[in-house]
């Protein structure tokens, strides 16, 4: 024994494994480069929203009344819109403003997701039923019904719109945890576990949390999109964040449209960069979803074979 | 006292209308320091039998329906459910059959061994990492330093059923259930095993009960032997006993097709006829009487009871097969 434990060891040191997020990195480009260039958006969106207020010229809501309706060129590079506000800046501001709707509501509804899916997918039983035909009834109402009738209720708003998405969004996602959860409680593991007298919260926490990590972060930049998607849509109906905040739904909507035959980069710029966010963001998280899959990966089997060593890296 | 006493111990499962009684009536001792071994073919009853002591019992669709399990005295199946969490892992410690899925994909070995300390001894994480680093050295991992940030996936089968061995004497248990501790491995590895499973018993004063359906393991390893058929004993002796002076049919066949190293390899092993039963369906009477080659009228009418044969030693079944 003493002998193969000591070559297993040399082998484990010549191939010490790289850091997950380094390894990940490196798989997105080799395996996924459509997925690695939806990221190249992503990253592109964050610096954008958080460094708005360098990257933009003017300020959010700075007017230049005589250069109305001004077509792209070289002074305002994508045109300006009825008021005389640079569309540039607006855009800009409109990426901060995208990115604290879509990262605030989508943490709202992940939390709400795993604290529903890991409690009812875990203790199951009555409490699973009771749990699982509310989440029925909230599903079979069309989300935009649900979302029209909260704003109304709630009054439009950023904070509004965040709450009722991330409600909305979270309660539909704690589906796919709790089926995870329900496969992951199922392994001798988990029952070794309470084998040693682990107390329930326990392991919930330590051994099945860690465990739906990867649908956790697929379903978080699922929802990414689909919240900016969401928000440009509501403010599309007048329904999301109220003017003159610079929503690109709401700049796609109230001045692009009515002014569409006049000055149709008025429409033209929000509704391209909603479409190639949008897209980037779920490439991208198609991509880490496949690569965060064991069963996709190389080694998927490693859990299995009898005494034999394998490593997933290749 | 016994340190462990099973009395009478029904152990069913519910499903869909029928009941499978896995476990049906079974009782034994284990006294302090000895290894006992349960054995039996898959279905038998005997994985139930051990869940049970702990109640692992996945309720539903399984449940203790009757029965006493007594470990110190105290009655287990009485306890409350803080109680019996404190017991378990601290007390009496168990070893699944399957290295390869029993331990947690996404922690150190470290981590996990670490964790009934934890829990029992209330270390802070530092100490309990240490004290695992010691146990890790007592089951004869090498570099244990380095080991103890490992990842199961890093581990080969037989190192990964050894952290589980360190796992379950991390609190120095009264009573260790090893499940079927070797299967999934290879033959050495196994020996190995079990060696160092026996050693640390003995160091640790603690009791053993080992499940397997291997007969050479249990020749070797254990003091006393309780073979189950269907969900009841229907042999117990010691090692000696039931190697040496079987009663009954089952035991007898078991032993029968055993391959022998002195045996002529022309000589063909002779295998028990038929399958086990289902257990939702059990034959009337001795369970085993549709295989059986000396079963009589009596053996399909009446269920046989656990009787002395000698001191010590005892069988459940109608005809004097020995004569």
């Amino acid at each position: 024994m003493a002998d193969t434990t000591v070559a297993q060891a040399g082998v484990i040191k010549t191939r010490r494994p790289r850091g997950f997020l380094l390894d990940l990195l490196v798989r997105l480009v080799r395996e996924k480069p459509l997925g690695a260039f939806g990221g190249v958006i992503f990253l592109a969106l964050l610096i954008t929203g958080v460094f708005a207020d360098f990257i933009a010229i003017d300020k959010v809501n700075e007017i230049h009344p005589i250069d109305r309706f001004t077509p792209p060129g070289s002074e305002y590079w994508l045109g300006t819109d009825q008021l005389g506000r640079d569309i540039y800046s607006r855009m800009v501001y409109g990426a901060r403003l995208s990115l604290i709707v879509a990262f605030s509501a989508t943490t709202l509804s992940i939390v709400i997701s795993v604290v529903l899916g890991l409690t009812t997918g875990f203790f199951g039983g009555r409490f699973d039923m009771l749990v699982q035909r509310f989440v029925d009834a909230w599903m079979s109402f069309p989300d935009l019904v649900i979302l029209i009738v909260a704003v109304s209720v709630l009054g439009p708003g950023m904070w509004q719109v965040i709450f009722v998405l991330g409600l909305l969004l979270g309660i539909a996602g704690s589906r796919i945890i709790r089926g995870a959860v329900i496969s992951v409680r199922e392994n001798v593991y988990v029952q070794a576990t309470e084998s040693i007298g682990t107390p329930a919260w326990r392991v919930l926490l330590k051994h099945i949390l860690p465990n739906v990590m990867a649908p956790i972060i697929v379903l978080f930049t699922t929802r990414l999109a689909a919240v900016i998607l969401a928000e440009s849509g509501l403010s599309f109906l007048g329904l999301g964040i109220p003017p003159p905040a610079p929503s690109w739904g709401g700049m796609l909507s109230i001045d692009g449209r009515s002014y569409m035959f006049q000055a149709p980069w008025l429409a033209v710029i929000p509704g391209i960069a909603i479409t190639v966010v949008v897209y980037g963001i779920n490439i991208f998280g198609d991509a880490l979803r496949d690569l965060l899959d064991p069963r996709m990966r190389g080694g998927g089997m490693s859990y299995k074979g009898g005494g034999v060593k394998r490593r997933s890296a290749k | 006292m016994a340190l462990l006493e099973v009395k009478n111990l029904h152990t069913h499962f519910f499903a869909e209308g029928s009941v499978v009684k896995a476990v049906d009536g079974v009782s034994f001792d284990v006294e302090p320091g000895e290894t006992l071994a349960i054995v039996g073919e898959s279905g038998s009853g005997k994985s139930v039998t051990a869940m049970s002591i702990l109640r692992l019992i996945p309720n539903p669709p399984g449940e203790i329906v009757d029965g006493e399990i007594r470990f110190e005295g105290q009655d287990i199946l009485e306890m409350t459910d803080e109680q019996v969490q404190d017991l378990r892992g601290n007390k009496i410690a168990m070893i699944f059959q399957e290295p390869m899925t029993s331990l947690n994909p996404v922690l150190t070995v470290g981590r996990q061994i670490a964790e009934p300390i934890e829990l029992h001894r209330q270390a802070p994480l530092d100490k309990a990492l240490e004290m695992a680093k010691v146990l890790l050295r007592k089951v004869h991992i090498a570099e244990h330093d380095k080991r103890v940030s490992s990842y199961p996936h890093q581990l080969s089968g037989g190192m990964r059923q050894r952290v589980m061995i360190a796992m379950g004497m991390a609190c120095e248990p009264k009573l260790i259930i090893a499940d079927e501790p070797t299967t999934a491995l290879d033959v050495t590895v196994q020996a190995q095993l079990l060696e160092l499973l026996k050693e640390l018993t003995r160091e640790g004063h603690s009791s053993l009960i080992l499940i397997t359906h291997d007969l050479g393991v249990v020749a070797r390893y254990a003091d006393r032997i309780v073979v189950m058929y269907a969900g009841r004993i229907v042999e117990q002796g010691t090692a000696r006993d039931i190697f040496e002076r079987p009663h009954h049919p089952y035991t007898i066949g078991l032993m029968n097709s055993i391959p022998k190293l002195d045996q002529d390899t022309k000589e063909k092993l002779i295998p028990i006829p038929g399958a086990p039963p289902d257990l939702a369906n059990v034959p009337e009477g001795c369970a085993f009487n549709p295989r059986c080659e000396f079963a009589v009228e009596k053996c399909r009418q009446q269920r046989p009871t656990l009787e002395p044969v000698a001191v010590g030693h005892y069988k459940a079944c109608w005809v004097d097969v020995r004569s």
